[in-house]
């Protein structure tokens, strides 16, 4: 028998599955059923009587669902499921800014227990004092990672966590009467685009930074920037580019000189836990994503959980309720506390109820299995394989990464092709589409590219060496294959669920549907309900 | 079918080999001094990288219909890169000049081409803006001295594997590019004035690669927000100077006024005061008044002013006054300046280095960037 050859790292043979799978209303098939429920026994439709529903919560017709039997439905699914490339099947480095980390399975299987499933926010306190007790924990936890001094859990995100800390700011300044002279948020251009979206719904002029020569944002502009009309900074540190700002007081301290309030984004706080805080940086908010560093899933993986944070001053501004501690005849009782209703300071609600009770779960368990030592483990690990790949990419002659030259980076790098796009004509983009060929994710950058043909890359604390360098090894072949055989690339992908799409709709409201009924309306193939003709 | 058009300067870049500094009107001197023809070669590179291209997409060169002039001017050259040539209705001539180009590109516009390909530099792209304006895709091949317009590739191989993707069918939005020249015989005598001749339809290639969630807008839109913030500052009895360039356009489109794309317009009350003003108007109009100016860097070096809009003279900005000037430039632009910093070149050393330090760039609707100026 021949002994299977195992020596190659770059997977030249890998392809992924492809079903050609339809989108399930052109599944539809009348009169198809999963299972036919029984009719309620007559003891039971007496005691509920016909009008179990009010009148105004039934619907006047039924919906226009597609008919599917069971099967199918089942086989729908699990196609599509194994259509993606997702985290648990591919080397997640590529996804630079997005801290995809292995998020244990003992975790997954702990916010399935039924005790956690079947729980109902509406229950009274004494019934859920366990899953209280864990959401004031780990606001206990957050509060060491940050120095800061209250958390909620009710933003469903990053985004929502920005939107929170630019409300937060709005309130605080209405509160003061400053509200209307305070309408610039000032951020930086390497911080997530969403630092100036979020304040934007709000209504505040955002003021982008650049960087210097060196990479760190300009203090010259941002001194030229900051002034009495100046509300607040949101800023990431690190920003995207891997680079940390080591005069990030000077800067929140130009901003508390002149009145502002300062917003961290640590959403992606991976390389910084145990070793820098909000606090001693001169923030008075942030936001850790649950879904990010704290290892619960991330993107379609589940839903997620911006929580944020407020120093004392700031606390009463926050959404409610928030989870107290309180001791009842001896004993720790955790309990609302709905003093946001009356408190006309508080923002009131940037979501339903309390935040994602799974999400938060997850991430105490993890923060629970790893400890102190263990979470500062993590930030060292995560900055050593960044560190590990950055040195090894910049070998690579086509490779290069804008600033600080010879220093070392946080947890995350951008770089940038651009010779090997000057010297082939194959972009960033192409060879993110060709790494779907390996089985590889690869991100380039938020648009505009102010990096030339960037690539933005992060390896958290999950992958082992032998994962980087197969990364490494694939990110080297493609490279050469631009070289050698660019065609390849720029038709790419080959081995992927699809092949090479024109994304252009994607900038044409005209032709983009992002539901079937659009899709049907754009189409003029008929009404939702019906298959398409 | 695909059909291309192609026109090559066959004197472009001639003069850069012999220090000319240009090669207009000059081609007999460069030639004189041993300059090669160099324009040919890199059109030919550009071909062979777009023949090659759609081969390794199993589309042979002859499926595509290419429109040229004849001899050095594409038909050379065409004909030995395996595509289909289809030469145009065109004297032949030892010498070319502008007029040439010209001729050819309205021609070959009136064939109806998906994509008309030239080689040369500034000159050449001014030639070309004025046969076929903004009606008819364009790519610049650099092969010119002169390259300021940012209205070519980055390489000639580069200009091939973009028209590949054009063809393709994976670039299918445009964008309008600036073309820019500068008087030659003033540049010879160490003075660079630059003009602003107009916009070119360019294959936007940037804006179709894979992104994440929540990008930003397109550069048009984006110039139509920095056009709206403008306009919602307007102030009553205030006489505007709108600069010329394709960002500053939008806010007379928008206002639904007339305007000259290349010269400066005057508006006040939301009217138009004046379409393409001289400096003696625009003194005139802003002496004793409360003014206003808004610009916009033009082409790809980030001058402020002194390229392209000479009509705002030292003596009018100061009448205005710097803290009434208004810098407008999408997020894109900006980032091709790579982080240089906007230049200011008015003439009078004491008026540019009332710029120099930081201004507020207007970069969409309530949003700005602050910006140093050197």
């Amino acid at each position: 028998m021949d002994l299977i050859d195992r020596s190659a790292t770059v997977r030249e043979n890998f392809h992924q599955a492809k079903w050609d799978e339809p989108i399930i209303f052109e599944l539809d098939t009348p009169g198809e059923r999963g299972i036919r429920v029984p009719e309620a026994e007559p003891e039971i439709r007496a005691a509920l009587g016909q009008n179990d529903l009010p009148d105004a919560l039934r619907r006047k017709t039924p919906p226009a669902l597609p008919e599917i039997a069971q099967p199918r439905v089942l086989r729908h699914y699990m196609r599509l499921s194994q259509e993606t490339l997702g985290a648990d099947v591919n080397i997640e480095i590529g996804q630079g800014t997005c801290t995809v980390k292995y998020s244990p399975k003992i975790n997954e299987l702990l916010a399935r227990q039924p005790q956690i499933t079947a729980l109902h926010p509406l229950q009274p306190e004494e019934t859920v004092q366990g899953i209280l007790e864990i959401f004031y924990k780990t606001d206990c936890f957050l509060r060491e990672f940050s120095g800061l001094d209250r958390f909620t859990f009710q933003p469903g995100g990053g985004s929502q966590g920005i939107l929170t800390m630019a409300s937060v700011v709005r309130a605080y300044f209405e509160e003061k009467g400053e509200a209307e002279q305070r309408d610039e948020i000032i951020t930086t251009i390497y911080s997530h685009p969403s630092d100036a979206a979020a304040p934007a719904v709000k209504g505040y002029k955002i003021i982008h930074i650049g960087p210097d020569k060196d990479g760190y944002p300009d203090i010259e502009a941002f001194k030229a920037a900051v002034g009495p009309k100046t509300a607040g900074f949101f800023v990431a540190n690190p920003e995207d580019t891997g680079v940390y700002n080591p005069r990030i007081r000077e800067f929140t301290g130009l901003v508390h000189a002149h009145g502002g309030l300062c917003g961290y984004d640590q959403a992606n706080a991976n390389g910084l836990l145990g070793i820098t805080r909000a606090r001693e940086a001169g923030f008075d908010l942030c936001f850790f994503n649950l879904h990010k560093s704290f290892s619960t899933p991330h993107g379609c993986g589940g839903p997620a959980c911006g929580a944020t944070g407020a120093t004392t001053a700031l606390e009463p501004f926050l959404p409610g309720p928030l989870i107290n501690k309180a001791d009842r005849a001896g004993k720790a009782w955790y309990c609302f506390d709905r003093s946001y209703r009356q408190d006309k300071r508080s923002i009131g609600k940037v979501r339903s109820w309390y935040g994602v009770a799974p999400v938060v779960l997850k991430a105490y368990a993890w923060i629970m299995s790893l400890g102190a030592e263990g979470l500062y483990e993590v930030a060292k690990v995560a900055v050593l394989n960044n560190n590990y790949l950055f040195k090894k990419l910049m070998e690579i002659p086509c490779v290069d990464a804008p600033y600080i030259p010879g220093r070392q980076r946080v947890e995350q790098v951008r770089y940038t092709i651009e010779k090997l796009a000057a010297d082939t004509g194959v972009t960033s983009g192409d060879i993110q589409r060709r790494m779907m060929d390996f089985g590889m994710h690869y991100w380039t950058s938020h648009h505009p590219y102010h990096i030339p043909e960037p690539i933005t890359l992060e390896p958290t604390e999950t992958p082992s060496k032998k994962d980087l360098d197969e990364y490494i090894e694939t990110l080297k072949h493609v490279f050469r294959e631009a070289y050698e055989t660019p065609e390849v690339i720029k038709t790419a992908p080959h081995r992927s669920v699809c092949h090479q799409v024109d994304a252009s709709p994607s900038d044409d409201p005209e032709r983009w549907a992002v539901t079937w009924r659009a899709y049907l309306r754009k189409t003029g193939r008929g009404k939702p309900g019906q298959s398409p003709a | 079918m695909t059909r291309i058009g192609l026109i090559i300067n066959p004197i472009a870049g001639m003069g850069g080999r012999v220090g000319l500094k240009g090669t207009d009107g000059l081609a007999e001197k460069a030639r004189a001094l041993g300059a090669p023809a160099l324009s040919p070669q890199k059109a030919a590179r550009a071909l062979t990288v777009l023949a090659r291209s759609l081969a390794g997409t199993g589309r042979a060169p002859g499926e595509v219909r290419l429109f040229v002039p004849p001899g050095d001017m594409g038909e050379t050259v065409a004909a030995s890169c395996g595509f289909r040539v289809q030469v145009l209705d065109l004297p032949r001539a030892a010498v070319t000049n502008g007029g040439d180009t010209r001729r050819a590109a309205g021609q070959i516009r009136s064939r109806g081409v998906d994509l008309l390909l030239f080689a040369g530099g500034d000159g050449t792209a001014r030639d070309i803006c004025a046969a076929v304006g903004e009606d008819q895709t364009v790519m610049g091949i650099p092969a010119g001295v002169k390259i300021h317009s940012p209205v070519f590739a980055q390489t000639p191989e580069a200009a091939g594997h973009l028209a590949a993707d054009f063809i393709r069918g994976n670039v299918r939005q445009l964008c309008l590019g600036d073309v820019l020249d500068i008087d030659e015989a003033a540049y010879r005598r160490g003075r660079v004035r630059t003009r602003f001749y107009g916009c070119l339809s360019l294959p936007g290639s940037g804006r179709v690669q894979a992104r994440k969630a929540g990008s930003e807008v397109s550069e048009t839109a984006a110039q139509d927000l920095i056009a709206l913030d403008y306009i919602d500052a307007m102030e009553k009895d205030t006489v505007y100077l709108i600069g010329p360039g394709t960002t500053t356009r939008p806010v007379m489109t928008r206002l639904g006024l007339d305007y000259s794309l290349l010269g400066v317009d005057v508006v006040e009350n939301r009217r138009l005061v004046l379409c393409d003003a001289p400096e003696k108007e625009l003194l005139a109009l802003t002496r004793n008044r409360s003014a206003r100016i808004f610009i916009t860097p033009i082409g790809g070096q980030g001058y402020l002013f002194g390229r392209g809009n000479h009509q705002i003279s030292p003596g009018v900005i100061q009448q205005t006054g710097v803290e009434n000037i208004r810098v407008g430039a999408t997020m894109e632009k900006i980032g091709r300046l790579k982080g240089q910093p906007f230049l200011v070149d008015t003439g009078d050393p004491v008026t540019d280095r009332m710029f120099s330090g930081y201004t507020r760039v207007i970069t969409g609707y309530r949003r700005e960037m602050v910006y140093p100026v050197l």
